[in-house]
């Protein structure tokens, strides 16, 4: 996947239908999760990424083969979007033996070697110095690669984020630090966890230029992660991008979501949706019928549904599996 | 085709729940995305969404249903275009199964959850006076109860954490604090948990008495050097000038799938250290005498809760300022044939293995140690004098466990008395897997526990 790389000024119909269907996949994929996890086949955290799929699909669409990206737990959507299988992460949210780690990461706790995606943690910006130290073993290896470090919101209070930031800026370290400013940390809102007036300027104490992109553009994410990735590449050391978006779900699974109104989340709904802005681009445009978008929509809907067959049907893993991985082969 | 919705499960523990109300009608399109019900689980009351497009075709629960278990059919969802009829007969029989449990009118909304069975306390030496009248509360209540009476009764006692406050609490343990409290000590953080326990050290050394939330324990690994090199090392670096009397309390160990990072039990982590006081209750009596203490006691204290606990129901003595001990156990069942000892939730284990092992004719002694440091040696002596046989039993891992000290103290100082080595149940020497199956066999068991028994008692 991530087959980008036509920048071009003019945005085709293929790169619009290409974010259409990449953000849709997130979509299906994670309303279907919230069913399984309503069944009892998913347990424990489960944190769907519903809202934001404009934030993956744009840096995605900059990024190039080789370039890594790590997360936190809201991390279904980063999987898909860099070209994990989602049957292997429908199946690791259930458990199973064909889930990519086995069953025994679940829904916070995936990685992929192949696809370059250094997990799913569990633990809120601990995977901030974690990037900056995969862009340190790129550079210290002479390889022309990026690393995107996403980030909500939340965790951009944490001490340890400001510690990278610094060591990051003095070596030159080629990461971007990609804020997914969805205005709550579970219950609490930016304005009731910091009193700066953004959190990417942050980053000039240290030295690290960035901006603020609208994070329910797909098409603006792009453009930000094509400029973010220059200045890495060019060897100028770290980017920061805020991106504003919006989960339009709970936290997880089990939050009751009482500190925001309904129509708060409505409006975002109705007014900001990134996938439907692109729907509307796409018509407007007379890119696409909507017969088109239906069929779509419905290939979209087998895979997800596929995913979800898969995911039932893999098995248990086997009860050995408890003791295996807790070392590597010495 | 008519497709069946079925109760959520919408939280990591929750089994059943209750269908407040419904928020559509027999009849209207559903979109994905529009809000059926408000379901009330263990913990709170949520929204429930649809993920189906369709018709509502047929409630088959209705709203003021309690009990209403994970998986049941609740609804049926018709295709446009479909009539209600196309609704198989079995499932419009499910209808009368599932009755409403308020008045018809609404007006009694139904509680939150129903509290798990209270589990009899058959403490031998009582902690409270003879005649003393107990209440039903559930862990989560007794442990607010003991903050707020504390609170009440000491001006510089504050609460701070995350999610504490507007939120109630991750795990509602601080519901309706901030309302009795105000902002001022009843205090949210943003997500910072080395800085936040630093600047609670800090105020208990200028005058408070602080109780930092963590929202579970996995976290405090992020504070781990102020708790360790600020709160329990400053007394005696100070020549006991100054130190830190504070409470550092959360849900510790396994909760249910929430793997690797979010699993662990730090018992034995915190008890290796001198100067913190160690506490992991079992009980909900336990859990707020023992919560008051921790909150007047000089030292920083580690209080280490339990998620699965929180819902659970037990007799709480009603008393005006009830306190337990630091350092005493509780004998929940004497016996003869040996002795379990456990704490916190490895205490579930322990006593439904007493329970199985009486019907085999086995009688156990059952040792809540409740503190761990300090530790109430004594009993443990005085028990292994009786019943000259040991099995410890508790959810950490194996290496340098609450079971390996207690042995080798066992070893040392009442060798003489035992008929049998000590046994020591723990989870497996692995990181908690996420898979169903696995989670299982990670952790201990009652059959575990049942077993090591017959092995120190050579039956
Ligand atoms: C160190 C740590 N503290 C607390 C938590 C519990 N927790 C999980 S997610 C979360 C909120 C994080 O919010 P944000 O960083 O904005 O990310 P979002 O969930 O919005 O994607 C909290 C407090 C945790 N996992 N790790
Ligand atoms: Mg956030």
């Amino acid at each position: 996947m991530a087959a980008k790389k036509s920048a071009k000024p003019n945005v085709s119909k293929d790169e619009l239908l290409y974010h259409y269907r990449e953000m849709l996949l997130i979509r299906r994929f994670e309303e279907k999760a919230g069913q399984l996890y309503g069944m009892g086949l998913i347990g424990g955290f489960c944190h769907l990424y519903i809202g934001q799929e404009a934030v993956v699909v744009g840096l995605e669409a900059a990024a190039e083969e080789g370039d890594k990206r790590v997360t936190s737990y809201r991390d279904h959507g980063h999987m898909l979007a860099c070209g994990m299988d989602p049957k292997g992460i429908m199946a690791e949210l259930t458990g199973r033996e064909g889930g990519f780690s086995k069953g025994k990461g679940g829904s916070m706790h995936m990685f992929s070697k192949e696809k370059h995606f250094y997990g799913g943690h569990g633990i809120v910006a601990a995977q901030v110095p974690i990037g900056a130290g995969l862009a340190f073993a790129d550079k210290y290896l002479g390889n022309d690669r990026v690393t995107f470090a996403y980030f909500g919101d939340g965790a951009a209070n944490q001490g340890q984020v400001y510690e990278t930031y610094n060591m990051a800026e003095l070596w030159d370290l080629p990461v971007i630090f990609v804020i997914e400013n969805n205005q709550y940390a579970m219950g609490t809102s930016v304005k009731r966890s910091t009193k700066s007036p953004s959190l990417w300027e942050r980053g000039a104490a240290y030295g690290i230029p960035g901006e603020e992109v609208d994070g329910m553009d797909v098409l603006k994410v792009k453009a930000a992660g094509e400029k973010a990735i220059a200045h890495c590449r060019a060897g100028k050391g770290p980017y920061i991008l805020e991106v504003m978006t919006y989960r339009y779900r709970g936290h997880s699974m089990s939050d009751p979501a009482k500190y925001r109104t309904r129509d708060e989340v409505q409006k975002m709904r109705d007014e900001r949706d990134p996938i439907e802005s692109v729907r509307q681009m796409l018509l407007t445009g007379k890119h696409a019928s909507e017969e088109d978008l239906k069929s779509i929509d419905k290939e979209i809907k087998a895979i997800v549904n596929e995913a979800a067959e898969f995911s039932k049907e893999s098995p248990e893993p086997a009860l050995e599996e408890l003791w295996t991985d807790i070392y590597a082969e010495a | 085709m008519a497709t069946e919705i079925l109760m959520p499960a919408l939280s990591p523990t929750m089994e059943e729940g209750t269908l407040a109300k419904w928020l559509v009608k027999e009849g209207d399109t559903i979109t994905s995305g529009m809000i059926l019900a408000e379901i009330e689980t263990d913990k709170a009351t949520m929204e429930f969404e649809a993920v189906d497009e369709g018709v509502m075709g047929k409630f088959i629960v209705a709203e003021g249903s309690e009990g209403v278990k994970v998986n049941s059919p609740i609804a049926v969802l018709l295709e446009e275009g479909e009539d209600a009829s196309a609704v198989p007969a079995a499932q419009a029989a499910a209808v009368e199964e599932a009755a409403p449990a308020g008045s018809s009118d609404g007006s009694a909304p139904a509680p939150a959850s129903v509290p798990a069975a209270p589990i009899e306390s058959k403490a031998v030496e009582p902690d409270v006076p003879e005649g003393t009248e107990f209440k039903q509360q559930t862990v989560r209540e007794a442990l607010r109860d003991a903050m707020a009476e504390e609170m009440r009764n000491d001006e510089t006692v504050y609460l701070m954490g995350e999610e504490v406050a507007e939120y109630q609490g991750a795990y509602k343990v601080s519901q309706g604090l901030l309302d009795e409290f105000g902002a001022k000590r009843v205090i949210d953080t943003p997500i910072t948990e080395h800085g936040f326990a630093g600047i609670a050290v800090g105020a208990s050394f200028g005058g408070l008495r602080p109780i930092v939330e963590f929202m579970t324990f996995n976290f405090a690994m992020q504070a781990i050097d102020q708790i360790i090199n600020s709160a329990a090392k400053t007394l005696y670096m100070s020549g006991g000038q100054m130190g830190a009397p504070m409470v550092f309390r959360g849900p510790n160990g396994a909760a249910a799938r929430v793997g690797a990072q979010h699993s662990q039990d730090y018992a034995a982590w915190y008890s290796h250290i001198p100067g913190l006081k160690v506490v992991q209750p079992y009980s909900a009596m336990d859990a707020k005498g023992l919560l008051k203490t921790a909150i007047r006691d000089p030292n920083p204290v580690i209080f280490l809760e339990n998620e699965i606990l929180y819902g659970q129901s037990f007799d709480v003595p009603v008393l005006d300022d009830f306190t337990i001990p630091f350092g005493k156990a509780r004998i929940w069942r004497e016996g003869s044939d040996v002795t379990i000892i456990s704490f916190g939730i490895g205490m579930k284990y322990a006593l439904e293995a007493a329970d199985k092992l009486a019907e085999e004719g086995i009688s156990a002694e059952v040792l809540d140690l409740r503190t761990l440091r300090p530790i109430d040696y004594g009993a443990i002596i005085a028990s292994v004098q009786k019943t000259n046989r040991v099995v410890t039993v508790e959810e950490g891992f194996p290496v340098a466990s609450m079971g390996n000290h207690i042995s080798a103290y066992i070893m040392t100082h009442a060798f003489d008395y035992l008929d049998a080595p000590v046994l020591n149940c723990t989870g497996k020497d692995v990181l908690m897997p996420y898979a169903a199956n696995l989670e299982k066999h990670a952790l201990t068991s009652t059959a575990e526990v049942i077993d090591a028994v017959k092995q120190v008692t050579y039956r």
